[in-house]
């Protein structure tokens, strides 16, 4: 019972820093599994669901201002990650240890890739894997879908967002600035306003 | 006269790495324009096979822009396109995520939580119909979409590699029977 691996029982003891071992594995596992792309579902389900650093709310409104911001998703939304937990030695940990991996793949890939190219059934295999990582990233949008509460103002917002960006195509950043304020200005604790 | 190579690569993926809002998907055809059209670094059949690997190969999609120059100059082109591509926007987001979490537990940054969940969930779903757009949309793609997406919320705890797995051994059956 004492001494090894003790629960975490009070939330003081969730707060104990991440060492930046582990969030150099957890990262580098991230890189070098997740084939297909789609790499924030694997960083959501590692640090949201299966250890808990990160409330959902934490990581989705991070990955919301990763989106939006220059780059690319999965690797800001590693530095927000990494600087939530441990700040800036956090979040270079955290984007070079996922990087490590994909970058030894490409270097394998541009070595041997005529080969690979040359297998009957290469695009069959491309395209099965990417559908799963398809899967794999609508499985968090329905988690972030599910975790507000049910009522209008999330799932006009959810709804808006959708059809501008995916349907409408319109430019993601013009969409996100018409959204984003009115969602935010409707989650307003309601107390607040009152008093 | 070398040195040029390396600076062209800077100035082609820096600007291309600021310039990607909203996934890779975007940096796709300008990385196309200047490799295979402006440079000629490689024939378009190339960046087409190049582009398949890449999309095979575990990380980030936008890892193609270190395989092209990788292919062209060597480890050192690889190393210095992954600093070029990466690194600009990953200062900002550094900078950003900082001030972010500095107010984190405030009232007003809580309802900005609770207000961009919602948001994320919208950005998510135009995002599988962003790849579905560029990956080619049969129905066995989307049945595999659907049965991964569907048993995952399910079963949360399931690991998603087996279902890789499957998908990839699904795909390459199907494609078998229909050359038989």
């Amino acid at each position: 019972m004492d001494g090894q691996e003790p629960e975490p029982q009070n939330p003081e003891l969730m707060k104990q820093p991440v060492s930046l071992f582990a969030l150099f594995r957890v990262f580098f596992e991230i890189g070098l599994l997740s084939f297909g792309g789609g790499l924030v579902s694997w960083i959501h389900r590692e640090i949201v669901n299966k250890r808990g650093w990160m409330s959902n709310e934490e990581f989705l409104a991070g990955m919301s201002l990763s989106q939006v911001l220059p780059g690319i998703n999965s690797t800001n939304t590693s530095i927000f990650v990494g600087q939530h937990l441990r700040g800036s030695v956090g979040a270079a940990v955290c984007l070079m240890s996922m990087l490590l991996g994909p970058f030894l793949a490409i270097l394998l890939a541009g070595v041997t890739y005529k080969w690979l190219i040359g297998v009957s059934g290469f695009p069959a295999l491309v395209e099965g894997v990417g559908a799963v990582a398809m899967g794999l990233l609508m499985r968090i949008g329905i988690q972030a879908a599910q975790s507000v509460k049910i009522s209008w103002a999330p799932a006009l917002a959810t709804l808006a967002t959708f059809i501008g960006i995916g349907i409408m195509q319109w430019p993601m950043l013009a969409v996100v600035a018409v959204v984003a304020p009115i969602s935010v200005l409707l989650a307003w604790p309601k107390d607040k306003a009152d008093a | 006269m070398r040195d040029n190579v390396y600076t062209t690569l800077i100035f082609m993926l820096a600007p291309l790495s600021l310039a990607s809002i909203g996934g890779a998907t975007g940096i796709y055809a300008p990385l196309q324009h200047e490799t295979v059209e402006v440079l000629a670094w490689i024939t378009p059949r190339e960046f087409i096979d190049l582009f398949a690997i890449s999309r095979l190969t575990p990380g980030p999609s936008s890892m193609l822009a270190p395989l092209i120059a990788w292919k062209v100059i060597g480890l050192s082109g690889a190393i210095v396109a992954m600093i070029a591509l990466y690194l600009p926007s990953s200062l900002l987001c550094y900078f950003t995520a900082r001030v972010w979490n500095q107010h984190r537990g405030k009232p007003w940054h809580r309802a900005c939580e609770a207000g961009l969940v919602p948001v994320a969930a919208g950005l998510v779903f135009s995002g599988v119909l962003a790849l579905l757009r560029i990956a080619g949309s049969g129905p066995l793609t989307w049945a595999t979409l659907v049965v991964t997406a569907a048993l995952l919320t399910w079963r949360p705890k399931l690991h998603p590699f087996p279902f890789l797995g499957a998908g990839a051994v699904l795909f390459l059956l199907v494609n078998w029977f229909q050359l038989s």
